[in-house]
């Protein structure tokens, strides 16, 4: 049945990016937001408005209860989670469709699988996705554990079953920190998760992040090629990319194949990104793990195939198959997102919210600007530190960069730090130009390069 | 005479190292230099609030997980 009111149960760039997919299809919105949010573009573009709760996210955009009411008071008949807060808690997806209302996204069981890394590597390896060298599942003897530690090679990662966004990971040089290390990784895993399970993998150096997006109605699955992810900060991206700079044509075929056969394995429907570490020395790919969700960088997906993802997780959300055959998909020319945040990257990244005293938005041809910004708006300081993602297209990635370049001279965001400079720097530097690097380049780079990320660098 | 000890930045404040744990301080207990009184959360990323005044706990003026300003008062000492 197709979406007539839509709650949207998040905030910032995404809440506005959703209710504009929403607008061009004929839906009304329902924006949700926190006593700090009241002010916010999202709020002010959405048909209606909900409070549901003070700023702490925990009480707010957390909070199931309170968003569950907001839908029943507002008549709501389906919720969008966008990226973080609940988007990838099973639970809230369970609760939604309890309650009567559709959820954008997948059903709560496959988020289930897909969000515990034990039984995401277990459904990739039966679907026939190379997986990175490592344990079958849960460790649980330590014998067996020193077994398959000696069989896939040192340096190897521990990792927490129940972990995610980097926590829970220890890595061993030999086996001496191997013994020293897992009944530590085992005792923090039942701390911080509650449950100490663990698993190994072999550490893959210098590799590469590369993603696949997928679309799926449930029956048939497409894919809308890759993206690079690969220069990230403490593991957030940073700058991304469509497609990647470093795969071959084959390589892509063989990549973008192996994400559809897992998503059909476990009969996906919705927007989801399968991520990889890609050795670009000797042409292997691993899965590591899927978001069962829109991602920050889908635009750039966006921006190489005309494929308007948001629109499609809402009409496929309101039972409409698929629009795409796969062959229909095609990828055109090369796209770049740059992350635009609220930090100074020339005093460490240091945040600083504060209100828009002046702000000029970049235009043009291939030039798309997703914000949360207004003139005049005060950025709050309890959420996330985004501002916006500056995203271009052009035929080629040397135009895209040039183009980047461009649109980097004419954003002028007045009244708080942004990391515009960073990403000046970063188009300018010869590697990344080249597109020689990989997801431990950009720190060494940063700590190198500081002297170059305090001043803005006037367009040409 | 009362010191007070203020928020050095806008953000959420917390009184305890992590929503399991107790509290950095109580009422009544002693505050040295350089002691962590709390933690103010600025877009993610955390902030320690450090006395620069020694003295004993009087009040807590704002709660665990409350929003606060810049400048705003968090804790009287005496």
């Amino acid at each position: 049945m197709a979406i007539k009111k839509l709650l949207i149960a998040n905030r910032g760039e995404i809440a506005v990016r959703i209710i504009r997919a929403a607008q061009e299809l004929g839906i009304a919105t329902v924006q949700v937001h926190s006593a700090a949010d009241a002010d916010s573009l999202a709020v002010k573009m959405a048909d209606e408005a909900v409070l549901i709760g003070p700023p702490i996210a925990s009480k707010s955009y957390l909070n199931i209860a309170n968003i569950l009411k907001a839908a029943a008071e507002t008549g709501a008949d389906a919720v969008h989670p966008g990226y973080g807060f609940l988007a990838e808690n099973a639970d809230f997806a369970d609760a939604v469709e309890a309650a009567g209302l559709i959820w954008v996204g997948p059903k709560g069981d496959a988020i289930r699988v897909m969000g515990d890394k034990v039984a995401a590597r277990v459904a990739a390896e039966a679907a026939g996705v190379p997986v990175v060298p490592g344990s079958d599942g849960r460790i649980d003897d330590p014998v067996h554990a020193r077994n398959i530690a000696l069989a896939i090679g040192f340096p190897v990662m521990i990792k927490a079953a129940a972990g995610g966004g980097g926590r829970g990971i220890r890595i061993a040089y030999d086996m001496e920190e191997f013994d020293r290390l897992m009944p530590q990784a085992s005792a923090e895993a039942k701390a911080a998760f509650g449950d100490g399970g663990l698993y190994m993998e072999k550490v893959i150096e210098r590799a590469r992040h590369i993603e696949v997006q997928i679309l799926g109605d449930g029956t048939n699955v497409i894919h809308c090629f890759e993206r690079e992810c690969s220069l990230q900060r403490r593991r957030q991206k940073v700058w991304e990319e469509a497609p990647s700079a470093a795969l071959p044509q084959a390589m892509r075929e063989k990549l973008c194949a192996s994400a559809v056969a897992l998503a059909k394995a476990v009969n996906y429907r919705g927007a989801g990104t399968l991520e990889y570490l890609y050795d670009d020395a000797s042409g292997h790919f691993f899965f590591i793990e899927m978001n069962t969700r829109i991602q920050v960088e889908h635009p750039v997906t966006e921006m190489i195939t005309g494929i308007d993802l948001v629109r499609e997780m809402l009409r496929i959300a309101g039972g409409e198959p698929l629009r795409y055959t796969q062959d229909q998909v095609r990828l055109t020319g090369h796209a770049i997102e740059v992350r635009i945040c609220a930090e100074d990257p020339a005093l460490g990244f240091k945040p600083g919210p504060g209100t828009i005293t002046s702000l000029k938005v970049p235009g043009g041809p291939g030039v798309r600007f997703d914000t949360l910004l207004y003139q005049g708006y005060t950025v709050p300081p309890f959420y996330d530190s985004l501002l916006g993602k500056l995203i271009v297209w052009d035929e080629t990635r040397a135009m895209a960069i040039t183009r980047m370049t461009r649109a980097l001279g004419e954003l002028e965001v007045g009244g708080l730090p942004t990391t515009k400079p960073l990403h000046q720097a970063l188009a300018r530097d010869a590697g990344v130009q080249a597109g020689q690097f990989h997801t431990r380049w950009l720190e060494p780079w940063l700590e190198q390069n500081a002297d170059k990320l305090g001043e803005e660098i006037k367009a040409p | 005479m009362s010191k007070q000890i203020l928020s050095p930045l806008p953000g959420t404040f917390y009184s305890k190292p992590s929503p399991d744990q107790p509290a950095f301080k109580a009422v009544g207990d002693t505050v040295a230099v350089g002691d962590v009184i709390g933690l103010i959360e600025v877009m993610k990323s955390f902030h320690e609030v450090v006395a620069e005044e020694a003295g004993t706990l009087v009040a807590f003026i704002a709660e665990d997980e409350e929003p606060v300003m810049a400048g705003q008062l968090l804790i009287e000492l005496a």
